[in-house]
Parts: structure tokens; C-alpha cells; sequence
């Protein structure tokens, strides 16, 4: 009894170190192990969390492995094609039933004892089974199934069977999330491909950066050296019109480049100078000046970084996917995107560009990590202290949508994850 | 055609020649062993030989090595600042094909670097596609299979 009554006071305790008045949050929340495994308890496994995109199990018996948290799970889909997420882990004695990151089978069958279970996750067959006579019957032995439910082709999974219907939770995203998929160019978007990546510091610095376009040009001073000068104008954004969004739930949207919120208005402007390559090759490859237009404005990707509490983001023009592993250890999948069926010199076009920035070696991302572990390290330092995510505070509108608005480079995005996140590990009380 | 035992040590000596300025940080040397056409790749999927098709860590052309060295040595790189040393150890060196045009070599390579006062280790398949020219070989193709490809890295501020 009394270990419960701990951990319902570290849920607690957590809850107390967002200061929602004043915009900061304690450090210690990146670096207390019992708060972080809180963490996996009352957010990860009571929320809709991302596990992956449709396109990534496009045919009946197509699986990947994704995590909750630190919990292994499947998503597969049926001979019927219907999505399951089950825990990756064999009802007789625990073992994972799949440890391919991606692929197609007929069954999940556990390596220790033979049993197989359907796609569905259902128990098909065990070897000598009479053994169990009398001990259970084989139906009531599936894979444990999360409940599952899909926006826009993104599946998200929860072992929460009470808490609202995914398209609530994602409420005034899912307006930014219908604009974001528009860079298919008019073919349904795809996973093209994953860079994958670690860095030693909590997941909750990796949540607070993506909203974070304080940083942009600082820390990535040498990719924009690396544009060209139209290019590089565009990334010269703090000064712009952009904004940062509340979108309630702890989601929120940061527009960095107004003019690239919505990829099929304006399509009649002339094909910039910069483009004329790749617009070439897909007149090459038949397509009309209209469908040219559209693919070569769509080959860049959105203007925006969507950030859904607590585990993904439609980050301009690929999925962040963020993984808690320690209190000082996060993994990071930077998944690549493009058009299903779309002309080869576009998703050709939109890997490169991909390369370019993302992922461990991209010209972005190693600056980004070097940034973070500095955050973890750095945190360390005094007993006690805050992080500020004030930035903006006291400059805030409301947006057309009724919610709280900033300047694109003010923390506006970061209070509503904290805020979020306030209210879930508050949630220990009730339990 | 050279003997066997010639060509292994003229391709050898490349090989650890390139390895010393890598590892020295002697990039605009390093950029210079380059042919044209030449493409630095170190793909996320070992079992893919189609790079352009497929996401890889890095596929550079002659435009993004030129951008990645700048980005190594222009100072305004926060990461690669704080770059550490990188030693790495080449061995294993295998002939596949010996054309007039291009020689083909395979060798195992073990980069260590020191990173924030911690070692990381990265064993590799490296694949090298050599130009036999008048200044000696140049780099056609370079492909870096690292053995962790498809796990989680960390992140990379050197050329492997």
C-alpha cells in the first residue's frame, strides 16, 4: 500500500513542477528516473500514440514494429485489410513474436515454443496441444490487441480503452493535418524511408524543439549557408508573418512560412528559377505545366511543424517520431515521405532533400543533437532550477480557430504540451 | 595489366591514404580525390545496391560534398565544433573486379571517435569504386555500409 501511495505523489509531484502561470517547468523533469517512469505510465499508456502511417502496411499480411513507450508492438493488417496493433509478446511465457522491423507474413509464430498467431493476432496453432485440455481453450489466448484508430492515414494506438475517439483527441490539428498531406501533389503520401537516431537526453527536449523556431537560425547557421539565396530567404523566418498555435490537447501548429500553408493555392506563380531542374525532369516524364506546378510547389513540403502531444510530429515535410527509452535517452525516427505512384524525379527529389537535413547525418540534425545533450548535461547543474518556455507569453491573440496565438518564434507551443502534460500526470490523483 | 600484388598495394596505399586525411580533417585534400561524377554514399539499407531510389543517410554528389566539408569547416557548425577525434582502422583490403576503367575494392574499417569524452565505435563494409588516371586513382564511388545501418545512430559530424 505505501508503494502506491508513492507513486501517486510522484505523479503528483510532476504535475506540480509545470508552472503554467508564470510559463517554466523544473529541470528535474528531464533527469528523475521515478518521474520518468510516471511518464510512461500516465502519458504513453493513456493517450493515442503514433505507431505509423498506413502506407507503411499497404497489403493484407504487411506488418511493422513500432513501441508505446517501452512496451514492443505490431501493427499489422488482415486478409481483410483491417489495421491490428498487438503487443509484440507470446501469451505462453513472454518471448516477442516478431523482430523484423518491417515485412510480410502469414503468421507471428514464437520462436521459444512454436506458437502462432494470426495477423489478426489470434492463436492459431501450438504444437502438442492437448496438453491443455482443460486449461484453456485456444480463443482466449490472442496477442493482447491495443485499441486502433486512423486520421489521414496515421494510426494511432492506446492502451486506453476510455479515453475519447482519436479525431476528439486530435480536434483542431486535424484542419493542419488534412493541409499537410497535400504534398502527395496529388497522389496519397507514402513512407519512403526512415532515418533513425539516439541522443542522450529526455524525450521531452525532442518534444519542446520542434515547436521551437527560436532556434532555427542559430543552431542551423551552416545549413542555411549550405542554400542557395532564394532558398536560404525562406528560412529567414523570425521576422516573418509566421505564428505559433495552441490547438488545445497539447498539440499545436508552428507556421514558419505562411505562404506555404496551403500547397495547392497559388499555384498559377511562375515555376521559381530554382526548381527549373526538377521541373524539367517531370515534363520529361509527360506530366501537364498543371500537374508540374503542383509537384514541384508540393516537393518541398508545408511551411509548418505540427507538433501531436506526445509522440509525432508533421514536421514541414516528413514525420518526427519520438521514443522515451531512459529518463536520459530518446530515440527519433525522421520519417521520410513522398507521393504513391508519383513520377520518380519528384520522390527522388524529396529523399535528397530528406538527406540534405535529417536525420544522424543530414546537415541539421547533428546540431540539433548537440544542442539537446547539451540541454540534459546542462540541467544537471544546481539543485533546483527552471526552464523557461515564456517566451511570447504576454503577447498572445487569438487566432481565427479561437485559440491562443505567439509570434512564430515565442514558446506558445511548448506551454500547451506542458499543459497537456500537467493534466495527465495530475490524473495520478484520481487513480 | 599490373600484377595482382601491385594493384592490391597501389589500392591499399589509397585506402589509407584517404583514411590519414579523413581522419586529420584534411577535407579540401579529401575533396580532391574525387572524380566529377563521383558519389559518397552510406545507405540505411545494406541489402539496396539502388541508392537513387532509396532513402540513404547521405548520397552525395560533387555539389553536397563541396556543402558538407564547408559545413565541417566553416565554424558556424555547433556540432562539429565539438567534434572529437575519429581513428579509424582499415584492413581486409580485397580486390573484386581489375578493369582498365574502374577497380573495384572491399575492405572492413572501424571508425572510433571520441565524443563528449566517450568512445563510439562504427564497424563498416566500405566498397570503393577506383578511376585509374594519369594522377593516380580517384574516388568513382564510395559506399559506407555501416553495421548498424538500421539501428539507432548517433549523430555524425565527420565524413566516414
Amino acid at each position: 500500500m505505501s508503494q502506491l501511495i508513492d507513486m501517486k505523489n510522484i505523479g503528483l509531484q510532476a504535475a506540480d513542477m509545470v508552472d503554467v502561470e508564470k510559463g517554466r517547468v523544473k529541470k528535474e523533469l528531464y533527469s528523475n528516473p521515478e518521474i520518468f517512469e510516471e511518464e510512461l505510465d500516465l502519458v504513453f499508456n493513456n493517450t493515442w500514440v503514433f505507431v505509423g502511417h498506413e502506407s507503411e502496411v499497404p497489403e493484407a499480411g504487411s506488418f511493422k514494429t513500432a513501441y508505446i513507450g517501452r512496451q514492443p508492438v505490431i501493427l499489422s493488417r488482415d486478409r481483410k485489410m483491417v489495421l491490428h496493433v498487438l503487443q509484440n509478446r507470446c501469451r505462453h511465457r513472454g518471448a516477442t513474436v516478431c523482430e523484423a522491423r518491417k515485412g510480410k507474413t502469414k503468421a507471428f509464430t514464437c520462436p521459444y515454443h512454436g506458437w502462432g498467431y494470426g495477423l489478426d493476432g489470434s492463436l492459431r496453432a501450438l504444437p502438442k496441444p492437448e496438453e491443455y485440455d482443460g486449461v484453456f481453450d485456444k480463443s482466449e489466448m490472442p496477442l493482447e490487441s491495443l485499441r486502433v484508430e486512423s486520421y489521414q492515414g496515421m494510426v494511432f494506438a492506446t492502451f486506453n480503452n476510455d479515453i475519447e475517439p482519436l479525431e476528439d483527441f486530435l480536434g483542431g490539428a486535424k484542419k493542419w493535418i488534412d493541409l499537410f498531406m497535400k504534398q502527395g501533389g496529388g497522389y496519397p503520401v507514402k513512407v519512403l524511408g526512415e532515418h533513425r537516431f539516439n541522443f542522450p537526453g529526455n524525450w521531452k527536449i525532442q518534444l519542446e524543439n520542434t515547436t521551437d523556431a527560436y532556434h532555427f537560425p542559430i543552431v542551423h547557421k551552416s545549413f542555411v549557408s549550405s542554400l542557395d539565396e532564394a532558398t536560404a530567404d525562406i528560412f529567414d523566418f523570425l521576422d516573418g508573418e509566421g505564428f505559433v498555435e495552441d490547438l488545445g490537447n497539447g498539440h499545436s501548429v508552428m507556421v514558419m512560412i505562411p505562404q506555404l500553408v496551403d500547397l495547392e493555392a497559388d499555384l498559377d506563380q511562375p515555376i521559381p528559377e530554382r526548381f527549373s531542374a526538377l521541373a524539367q525532369a517531370l515534363r520529361d516524364e509527360g506530366k501537364s505545366e498543371n500537374e508540374v506546378k503542383k509537384l514541384v510547389r508540393a516537393a518541398h513540403g508545408t511551411g509548418f511543424n505540427l507538433n501531436l502531444f506526445p509522440n509525432v510530429s508533421c514536421s514541414m515535410a516528413f514525420f518526427r517520431v519520438l521514443r522515451p527509452v531512459s529518463v536520459g535517452e530518446t530515440e527519433i525516427q525522421h520519417v521520410a515521405l513522398g507521393g504513391d505512384g508519383a513520377p520518380d524525379a519528384f520522390n527522388h527529389k524529396r529523399m535528397r532533400l530528406h538527406e540534405h537535413f535529417q536525420g544522424p547525418m543530414g546537415f541539421g540534425t547533428p546540431d540539433d543533437g548537440e544542442a539537446w545533450e547539451r540541454v540534459q548535461k546542462g540541467s544537471m547543474a544546481g539543485t533546483d532550477g527552471w526552464i523557461l518556455v515564456n517566451r511570447g507569453m504576454s503577447k498572445l491573440r487569438t487566432s481565427e480557430d479561437g485559440n491562443p496565438q505567439g509570434a512564430v518564434c515565442s514558446e506558445t507551443g511548448m506551454r500547451g504540451a506542458y499543459q497537456q502534460y500537467k493534466k495527465m500526470m495530475a490524473a495520478a490523483e484520481e487513480k | 595489366m599490373k600484377s595482382n600484388t601491385q594493384l592490391l598495394a597501389q589500392v591499399t596505399e589509397f585506402i589509407g591514404y584517404e583514411a590519414d586525411l579523413l581522419d586529420h580533417k584534411a577535407y579540401q585534400e579529401w575533396l580532391s580525390l574525387w572524380t566529377d561524377s563521383g558519389l559518397y554514399i552510406v545507405p540505411t539499407d545494406l541489402n539496396e545496391t539502388d541508392y537513387l531510389n532509396t532513402l540513404n543517410l547521405a548520397l552525395d554528389d560533387a555539389d553536397m560534398r563541396r556543402m558538407r566539408v564547408a559545413r565541417l569547416e566553416n565554424g558556424e557548425s555547433v556540432s562539429a565544433i565539438s567534434v572529437g577525434s575519429t581513428v579509424r582502422m582499415v584492413s581486409r583490403v580485397r580486390i573484386l573486379e581489375a578493369g582498365d576503367d574502374l577497380v573495384i575494392a572491399r575492405c572492413a574499417m572501424t571508425l572510433n571517435e571520441l565524443r563528449h569524452g566517450k568512445l563510439v565505435t562504427y564497424p563498416a563494409n566500405v566498397e570503393y569504386t577506383l578511376k585509374p588516371t594519369a594522377e593516380g586513382l580517384k574516388l568513382e564511388q564510395k559506399v559506407v555500409k555501416l553495421l548498424h545501418a538500421d539501428g539507432f545512430l548517433r549523430t555524425v559530424s565527420f565524413i566516414f
